[in-house]
Parts: structure tokens; C-alpha cells; sequence
């Protein structure tokens, strides 16, 4: 038994710097420095903009090796909010976002491209309404550094857009509002 | 003949009798049918706000109702009827008015989960307090439903206990609900 808790120990001690590594970053939702906001078409006369306000996440990000970065987010789909009670309450329901169903949508980074000049492309697969699709998010790095509290923080700014379809939306809002534009703030702080 | 005699039923209640059915039936119609309405429907837009409309008079009238009944109170039953009959009569109206205020209420919250106002038509908005509970227009809104359908269920059997009275029992239940009491006391 004792053996088998040392090992055990031991074997953590060697991971631990991997661990570490995985996600060095926390988002920041805990004082909402980040968001993820999205957008939609109404009518194709102007945009009805709401945002997800519960989420959570992580990353892992080096400048000088941004391939090796990755990326976590988890979303409550139940906190939607559009400014509008009546149409939040459609969007839970299962004409969109099916909430009871799928209360959570996620994305996780499956490889990172480097474009230079703080830009990137980050691959990975959404899931959102029970289906999980490739997702490509353009990433500029905003800046890192110190935060005048003692840690360190790393922002970022991502966009990407999908079509509801296929994320098995049932609700057709038309042709000029298929898709649905995601604009997310990421501010990380380093663990 | 405007208020209840012992014997019968006075022109406002009986007014209010059938415009309260009107309403109740056409609200629970539109309910059911608008909530499936595609987003380039005409009525999109327009039913849900008539239903809203119409909800809030329909509130109004009900207060309104409940003064009346203190100031003219209904008639006894009719003698012919069985103790169990006015039990579950009394029962009936009971629920039904106590489903009718909580259809109307759960109906408020939905819409004014988020502190919005409700327009009865174009003429005037009314203002509603903020939200009372999490999630409250997704909790309003399962309890407007259920509880509608109940309703319905109820409003069934208060028209068939009306029609048995009328056709089996051959008594003037129905028949006072339509012409009011000329008895002037």
C-alpha cells in the first residue's frame, strides 16, 4: 500500500511540470475580463448581438511557440442573454439551443497555426446543440505582461463564424440570418 | 335586471360570464397555434402581442369580476341539484378562476422577466416589477402551459355539466347563464 502511494507520488512529481504546461493560462471569467459575444443577422437590415454569460477555460500560450499552445472553453448555453427575456427563452428552447439538452457547448483546440504579427489560427472542434463540428477561430494576440496585482496575463481576441444548420438549429431565421458570427475576448492569467 | 337576484343571474355577470369564455378560448387557440409560427409569418409579431393584450384585459376584467361578486352575489343554486353537483360546481369555479389568475400571472412572467413593460396594444404599457425567480421566464412559461391545458380540461367539464343540466336534467342552469334575472330584488 505504501510502496503503491510512494509510486504514485513519485509519478505525479514527473508530471507535474507536463501539468503544468496543459494550461498554463486560466480565463479570466471569474473578474470578466473576457466574453464570448455573438451576432446574428436581423432580417439583413441590422444584427441582433447577445452573449453567452457563464463560460470558463483555459490555454496554454508561448510566443515563441505558438503551435504548442492549446485552448479550453466549456459554455453554459442556459445563460444566453440577448437583452430580451421572451427571446432568450426561444433560444434555450429546442427550436435553437436546446439547453435542457445540451446546457453545455465546448471548444477544444485540436492544432494552432502561427500567421505572424500576433496572428493565428486556431482549429478545433465545436460542440455546440449536441453536435461537434470543426471549428477554425482567427486569433490576434492583444499583449502579455505583468498586472499590477502580482501575477501575469496574456490576452487575446478571437472571431469565427458557423452556419446554425449545422449545428442542427431548427429555427430558420432566413437566408440573411443562417449564420451566426462569434467574437470572443480571452484574458488569461498564468497559474 | 344589471344585478344577481337570489334566483338568477344579472346583465354584467352574464356579460362578463361570455366575454371571459371568449377570451379564455381564443387566448388558449392563439396560444397554441402562435407559439409554432415561422419567423416570416405575418403574425410573428402580431400574435403574441394581441394574446398579451388581450391576457392583461382579460386580468382586468377578472379584478374586476371578483368586485362585482361582492357587490352582487351569485344566486343559489338551483334545488333540483344534487349535493354532490353543488360540490363539484363550487369546486369547478373555484379552480377555475384560481387556473385563470395563474395562467395570467405565469403569462406576465414570462414576458417581464427581464423588467420589459407590456403594451395592451398600442394604447398603453404596463409596467411590471423585475424578475422573482432564476430562470423565471423558462419556469413562467412551462406553468403557463400546463397549467392552460388544465384549464382547457376544466372548461370542458364546466360546459358539459351545463349542457347535462340543459338537456338531461332539463333545468334552467344554462338558461339563467343567458338571459339575466328579471326578478328586480
Amino acid at each position: 500500500m505504501k510502496k503503491h502511494l510512494i509510486a504514485a507520488l513519485m509519478g505525479a512529481t514527473f508530471m507535474l511540470p507536463v501539468a503544468v504546461n496543459a494550461a498554463d493560462y486560466v480565463i479570466d471569467t471569474q473578474g470578466a475580463h473576457a466574453s464570448i459575444q455573438f451576432s446574428v443577422s436581423h432580417l439583413g437590415y441590422s444584427f441582433v448581438v447577445g452573449r453567452f454569460n457563464e463560460f470558463s477555460g483555459d490555454f496554454s500560450f508561448d510566443a515563441a511557440k505558438v503551435a504548442d499552445g492549446k485552448v479550453n472553453v466549456k459554455i453554459n448555453t442556459n445563460s444566453v442573454d440577448s437583452n430580451h427575456a421572451e427571446r432568450d427563452k426561444h433560444l434555450r428552447s429546442a427550436d435553437f439551443l436546446n439547453t435542457s439538452k445540451f446546457p453545455e457547448a465546448s471548444f477544444t483546440s485540436t492544432s494552432i497555426v502561427d500567421k505572424g504579427n500576433n496572428q493565428f489560427v486556431i482549429n478545433g472542434d465545436f460542440t455546440l446543440n449536441g453536435v461537434t463540428k470543426p471549428l477554425t477561430i482567427d486569433a490576434v494576440a492583444i499583449g502579455e505582461g505583468k498586472d499590477p496585482w502580482g501575477g501575469y496575463r496574456a490576452g487575446f481576441t478571437g472571431t469565427t463564424s458557423f452556419a446554425m444548420k449545422d449545428f442542427g438549429v431548427k429555427m430558420d431565421l432566413g437566408p440573411a440570418s443562417a449564420n451566426v458570427e462569434l467574437a470572443l475576448v480571452v484574458e488569461g492569467v498564468k497559474q | 335586471m344589471l344585478k344577481n337576484t337570489p334566483t338568477g343571474y344579472g346583465l354584467v355577470t352574464i356579460m362578463i360570464h361570455w366575454l371571459s369564455a371568449i377570451a379564455v378560448i381564443g387566448l388558449f387557440s392563439v396560444g397554441y397555434w402562435m407559439v409554432d409560427l415561422t419567423y416570416y409569418s405575418s403574425w410573428y409579431q402580431t400574435a403574441p402581442h394581441f394574446h398579451k393584450s388581450v391576457g392583461l384585459l382579460l386580468l382586468g376584467l377578472t379584478l374586476l369580476r371578483f368586485v362585482w361578486r361582492t357587490i352582487s352575489h351569485a344566486p343559489s343554486p338551483l334545488s333540483n341539484h344534487q349535493p354532490w353537483e353543488k360540490r363539484a360546481a363550487k369546486w369547478a369555479h373555484t379552480a377555475l378562476y384560481t387556473l385563470m389568475l395563474l395562467i395570467m400571472c405565469s403569462g406576465i412572467m414570462i414576458s417581464t422577466a427581464d423588467g420589459r413593460d407590456i403594451w395592451i396594444f398600442d394604447w398603453f404599457a404596463v409596467p411590471f416589477p423585475d424578475a422573482f425567480i432564476d430562470d423565471q421566464a423558462d419556469t413562467a412559461g412551462v406553468i403557463h402551459q400546463y397549467l392552460a391545458y388544465s384549464l382547457m380540461g376544466l372548461v370542458v367539464l364546466h360546459a358539459a355539466g351545463a349542457i347535462k343540466h340543459h338537456v338531461i336534467d332539463k333545468d334552467n342552469t344554462l338558461k339563467r347563464m343567458l338571459l339575466p334575472s328579471r326578478i328586480s330584488k
